[in-house]
């Protein structure tokens, strides 16, 4: 019993210990629906922690007391016992602890359930995520198809703005999830889901798919960027041009690779011939943090090992090896990294 | 538990497994492909040595055409890659279109893997453009396996059942099996 | 060796008694003879072997991965295979390991509990066992010929169906699913029968002992959830080998319609695998206490809540799937009210140590450990049924560690302590009980190192199902903590696989009541007589054996198979019926039935041709004996 105690202890110090981490923390809210969940976080841990403990303790007393009861006298009767009548009200009281317990619990969960459907939407960024085996295309949407675009396993958001994320699925069920902006919820084909954040602390944050979707669930991640208003508006300024013509021979001939090669019946590079639907649009790859939904970071070393392999680093993804030589794989990334 | 009984299980166990040793290379997934051939291209055939429903011209036998013929998880890409390069643009869901049916027994530059193999890769006359470099190759052949399937030619436990979408033909577990016949030329489509 | 009722015949006749029986009931040692045993102990004790074989395999898988996670980024197991791993092992333990075990352990000691000679449908019985066993091994040497499940023991669709799983792996899984549903189901509805008419006369509804309640609710709540996953199952199966569109939204069908009916089963399930263990702890605790169970009229109120609760929360597997807001607080609700019959139940069983006298015995010790580890899981539940938390926490590490405590911690340690205390019963042998303290000990240590963490790891950010994961999260030290931990539970199964082992041979000699339980299991010997009675006992009390007072009953034939029917409600006499003799048309059949769903796999048409078999396996099972099976007239 000593041991549960100091394993609950533990328990509780290891928590207070991982809620100073991460990047991809339920536990370090930077958005408000996030923030909600936490208040319910600690109202479970306090009631229950206090469930936990009565029992523990009634169990530690039943125990010490049968230690002693062990030298005393045998039974005299194992059916009927002097201590059944108070041992009854007990009982009751328990009961109505417990229907106590689960009420405060249960209007707790719904009180706030409540404010995360009220959330703010005034003046909503709205942007349609789509799941694909295994990587997340992100679509900002406006009225003015102008300023609609295109990018894939990155979200820039705007701290203090709210943003009404629209999901859908291409193949299987994925689900969507920033655990330090809010709960998850799931992207199913056939159907749309929506998910409205209310980012707050500026910082970028890590997601991941959070329903099995097949052989590369564990490498489909994302990255949320929560920015000052001024600079997401720069960047979305940028994500709307196309992207910048190969400026030295190197990426010229990159470009020619990728447009004249397999790269383009899949990949959509605005401002360029490839406009493939089907795999990620890579028209700013350059300005993103990672490549391969989280698998690698973006840069030299990255997208060589990448093109060289893209069946090592995750197997069984729909970016086929395409064997080409050293020159033309040079400067294909000459080209892929000027694409900021 | 009794030794019999102990004996009985084991006895199960070896029967089950040689019923499906039989079967088990149809589930193995390659997610490499086999490394591209050195020297000549094996399926180096130029389409002018194809006359249209020219019989037995074609490619040789390739070594890899096993490696995706009968495999579950190969036919199951290409049906996935015969979506997305848009072989439904031109040949529908194996009907036909504006390009010929790819699920009757009709065959005009011949239906062996190879052959399909070498049409995507080469292109052939009156319209099917040639996909070299343009489609990696060991994506040419899940799409040729694939294709193969609509017209029942692939073993029936490999084959895919209906895909996620409107139906337009059938569950390729319930095409009956159209063994492939060179098309006369007269026959050859717009 | 005459049975402990009565003590007053003479030795002479009861054993001239004894070998009348005996040669009635008897299964011969010939190897057709195995076979074709209709003996509720020997199949009982198949099932249980059968079925800790399958929780050593789905245990081997639960290390490989452990090992695999131990560190970000390892190259030990490829995705591919991972991704089998973990599907196999989810469905191991739930299909192949869990359920059965329990049904196992309600397949040998029902009728011993009952006082009757056999169980319900003994035929129906070894032919359950010998599908499960060709389901199982069915989908084992799949696994090992690359063939396994590879969308986890839940697969859901479109990710499960035709388009994204190609090849038979999936097949092969969702015929599992029929292989075991039809063993369950045959398990529930002689275990039921049992129960409700071969009840010794005399033992009321209101004396039955709370194991036999809790198999009671159990095998009705498998009646009720598991034709739900049949349903899904072939739906699903359909859809792969002949294409219909149940589960294509394109075509108007839907893939939240295989999520109902999978959690419509699949919650049940939870509590299917449950309930039984707290009959185990009450058996248990009243025995080591010397101290009938403490409100018993509130515990079998309990039992059934839990029986009927847990048909009305299949939706918190749910919640992110974006269903209407209101309808998910109501589950909500649902999820948390659970918890008041588990918490009365808790209560009731320390009430129970706190009056009595407790044996620190090793039974005793796991269900100990059950109370500890199992509250903690509870309150967990509790947290998931939260909608909020639940979508921060649903399907990440946190949910992973709440069930391993539940069912762990609910249903294994409870089993064990099972195993510890009617071992002598089965066996005749006392189990060590140093070994049995250092099992008790390093699972109950290991299994808190392994899975404790999990919580952590969850609520900073770790989804499950997942074959590796980056470094630089925070998750590592965690993750190689409950690797450790894991290691140890397999110490510990070790010395159980060796305490067994040793104790088969040469633990010490049981006697008939190593424990002075209460219940009439222990009014027999050790192990049970084939006929399990010479006379069948007459229950005055709940605490049978405790009484002073053993009348016994005769009239029963002792040259042919008959067994005591009693009522429903008041266990009065009702008729003497005949129990089916060893036949080998079961096992015929299970081959057969095996044969045509094995070959559906492959080929619609297998299900037409070979049902042909079954109908033959089915005419020769149930081919009219002479004389006539009922005799109607009253029992003396």
């Amino acid at each position: 019993m000593r041991r549960a105690a100091a394993w609950l202890a533990m328990g509780m110090a290891g928590l207070a210990l991982a809620a100073c981490s991460g990047a991809q923390d339920s536990l370090n809210p930077a958005g408000d629906q996030a923030a909600h969940t936490q208040d319910v976080w600690r109202l479970m841990l306090i009631v229950c922690g206090a469930m936990y403990v009565l029992v523990m303790a009634f169990l530690g007393w039943a125990l010490w007391r049968a230690r002693r009861a062990l030298d005393g006298p045998p039974l005299e009767d194992a059916v009927k016992s002097s201590a059944d009548a108070p041992m009854r009200n007990a009982l009751v009281g328990w009961t109505a602890l417990i229907i106590l317990g689960l009420g405060v619990l249960a209007v707790g969960s719904f009180l706030v359930d409540r404010s995360l459907a009220r959330a703010d939407t005034k003046d909503a960024l709205h942007i349609k995520i789509t799941g694909n085996q295994w990587w997340w295309q992100v679509e900002y949407q406006d009225p003015d198809p102008s300023r609609q675009f295109t990018t894939a396993n990155e979200l820039h958001l705007p701290a203090n703005r709210p943003a009404i994320l629209e999901l859908a699925a291409q193949d299987v069920i994925h689900s969507f999830w920033i655990p330090n902006l809010a709960g998850k919820e799931d992207l199913i084909p056939g159907r749309t889901n929506w998910l409205t954040l209310n980012p707050r602390r500026i910082g970028v944050y890590r997601g991941q798919c959070a329903e099995f979707c097949g052989l590369q669930h564990a490498q489909m991640a994302l990255d949320a960027t929560v920015e000052d208003p001024q600079a997401f508006e720069a960047w979305r300024q940028a994500q709307l041009k196309p992207a910048p013509p190969p400026s030295n021979d190197a990426q010229v001939r990159g470009q020619g690779v990728f447009i004249n090669g397999a790269c383009g019946s899949c990949h959509e590079i605005a401002g360029s011939d490839a406009h493939g639907r089907t795999g990620p649009d890579l028209t700013h790859l350059a300005s993103r943090r990672k490549l391969a939904a989280g698998a690698l970071p973006v840069g030299r070393d990255g997208l060589i090992a990448w093109l060289h392999d893209p069946q090592a680093i995750k197997p069984g993804n729909h970016m086929p090896l395409v064997h080409m030589s050293d020159q033309d794989l040079n400067d294909l990334v000459a080209y892929l990294q000027s694409l900021s | 538990m009794s030794s019999p009984c102990r004996r009985l299980e084991r006895l199960a166990a070896a029967a089950l497994a040689a019923a499906l040793l039989a079967g088990c290379q149809r589930e193995t997934r390659d997610f490499h492909g086999p490394p591209p051939p050195s020297g000549p291209q094996a399926s180096g055939v130029s389409p002018s040595d194809l006359a249209a429903g020219g019989g037995p011209i074609g490619p040789p036998h390739d070594p890899r055409a096993a490696i995706y013929e009968d495999n579950a998880f190969h036919i199951g890409e290409g049906k996935r890659y015969y979506d997305w390069y848009n072989c439904y643009g031109c040949h529908a869901a194996g009907g036909g279109d504006i390009g010929p049916p790819l699920m009757d027994d009709q065959w005009i530059y011949g239906g062996s893997i190879e052959q399909i193999h070498a049409s995507i890769v080469e292109g052939r006359p009156n319209g099917m453009p040639s996909f070299r470099n343009k489609i990696p190759d060991d994506q040419v052949w899940e799409i040729a396996a694939y294709i193969r399937s609509m017209g029942g030619n692939v073993a029936k436990d490999a084959a895919p059942s209906r895909g996620d979408e409107l139906q337009s033909s059938l569950a390729k577990t319930q095409v009956k099996p159209t063994p492939a016949k060179p098309a006369a030329p007269t026959d050859q489509p717009r | 060796m005459s049975a402990a009722y009565p003590r007053e015949v003479g030795a002479k006749e009861a054993e001239a008694l004894h070998a009348q029986l005996d040669a009635t009931w008897r299964t011969g040692t010939g190897f057709w003879d195995r076979l074709a045993t209709v003996d509720h102990k020997i199949v009982g004790r198949r099932y249980i072997v059968t079925g800790f074989v399958f929780f050593v395999l789905a245990g081997i898988l639960a290390v490989l991965m452990r090992l695999q996670l131990a560190t970000p980024q390892s190259g030990l197991i490829s995705a591919d295979r991972y991704n089998q791993i973990f599907s196999m092992h989810g469905t191991t333990m739930m299909f192949l390991f869990a359920v059965p075990i329990m049904e196992a352990m309600g397949v040998y000691l029902v009728p011993l509990m009952c006082g009757t000679r056999n169980i319900a449908y003994p035929r129906l019985n070894a032919y359950s066992y010998w599908v499960y066993l060709f389901g199982g091994v069915m989908i084992w040497v799949a696994f090992l010929l690359n063939v396994g499940p590879e969308t986890g023991w839940f697969s859901y669709v479109p990710l499960a169906g035709p388009e994204f799983s190609p090849g038979k792996r999936t097949d092969f899984w969702a015929q599992m699913i029929t292989f075991t549903e039809v063993s369950a189901l045959a398990v529930a509805a002689e275990l039921i029968a049992t129960i409700l008419k071969q009840r010794a006369p005399g033992m009321t509804l209101a004396r039955m002992p709370l194991f036999l309640w809790s198999i009671l609710v159990t095998s009705v709540m498998i009646l009720f959830a598991m034709p739900a996953v049949m349903l899904a199952s072939s739906f699903l199966i359909s859809d792969r080998l002949i294409g219909t569109h149940f589960y294509n939204p394109a075509e108007g069908g839907d893939p939240l319609l295989w999520q109902h009916l999978f959690w419509f089963f699949g919650h049940p399930e939870v509590y299917i695998i449950f309930v039984p263990a707290l009959g185990m702890v009450s058996s248990i605790v009243a025995t080591f206490a010397q101290r009938t169970i403490f409100a018993y009229p509130a515990m079998v109120m309990a039992l059934i809540g839990n029986g009927l609760l847990a048909f009305g929360l299949w939706v918190h597997h749910m919640f992110a799937t974006g269903l209407p807001r209101l309808g998910n607080s109501f589950y909500t609700s649902a999820s948390m009210t659970i918890a008041l019959p588990a918490g009365v139940q808790i209560f009731c069983w320390i009430a129970t140590l706190w009056d009595g006298k407790p044996r620190f015995k090793a039974p005793l010790l796991f269900v100990l450990g059950f109370v500890v580890i199992f509250v903690l899981g509870g309150l967990t539940g509790v947290m998931l049924a939260s909608v909020p938390l639940d979508l921060q926490l649903h399907d990440t590490y946190f949910v992973v560690a709440h069930f391993h405590y539940v069912l762990i911690g609910g249903a294994v340690f409870p089993l064990f302590g099972g195993f510890y205390y009617w071992f002598p019963k089965i066996t005749g042998r006392m189990l060590s009980e140093k070994a049995g303290a250092w099992n008790f000990w390093l699972f109950f240590v290991g299994f808190n190192v392994a899975f404790f963490p999990m919580h952590i790891l969850g609520l900073i950010g770790m989804p499950r199902r997942v074959y590796t994961y980056p470094a630089g999260l925070g998750w590592e030290l965690w993750n190689r903590i409950s690797t450790l931990g894991g290691l140890v539970i397999v110490v510990s199964v070790l010395i159980f696989i060796g305490n067994v082992t040793v104790s088969l041979r040469r633990g010490a000699l049981a006697g008939d009541n190593p424990w002075d339980a209460a219940t009439l299991e222990w009014a027999t010997t050790s192990p049970p007589p084939s006929y399990n009675f010479a006379h069948i006992p007459v229950v005055t009390t709940r605490e049978a054996l405790w009484s002073e007072d053993r009348p016994v009953m005769e009239g029963l034939k002792s040259e042919s198979r008959e067994v005591l029917c009693t009522s429903v409600l008041d266990a009065e006499p009702d008729m003497r019926h005949a129990s089916p003799k060893p036949s080998l048309w079961p096992l015929f059949t299970a081959l057969a039935t095996s044969a045509m769903f094995i070959g559906s796999i492959f080929h619609e048409w297998a299900l037409v041709w070979g049902s042909l078999p079954i109908v033959v396996g089915l005419i020769g099972w149930l081919w009219p004996t002479t004389p006539p099976k009922r005799q109607l007239e009253a029992a003396t």
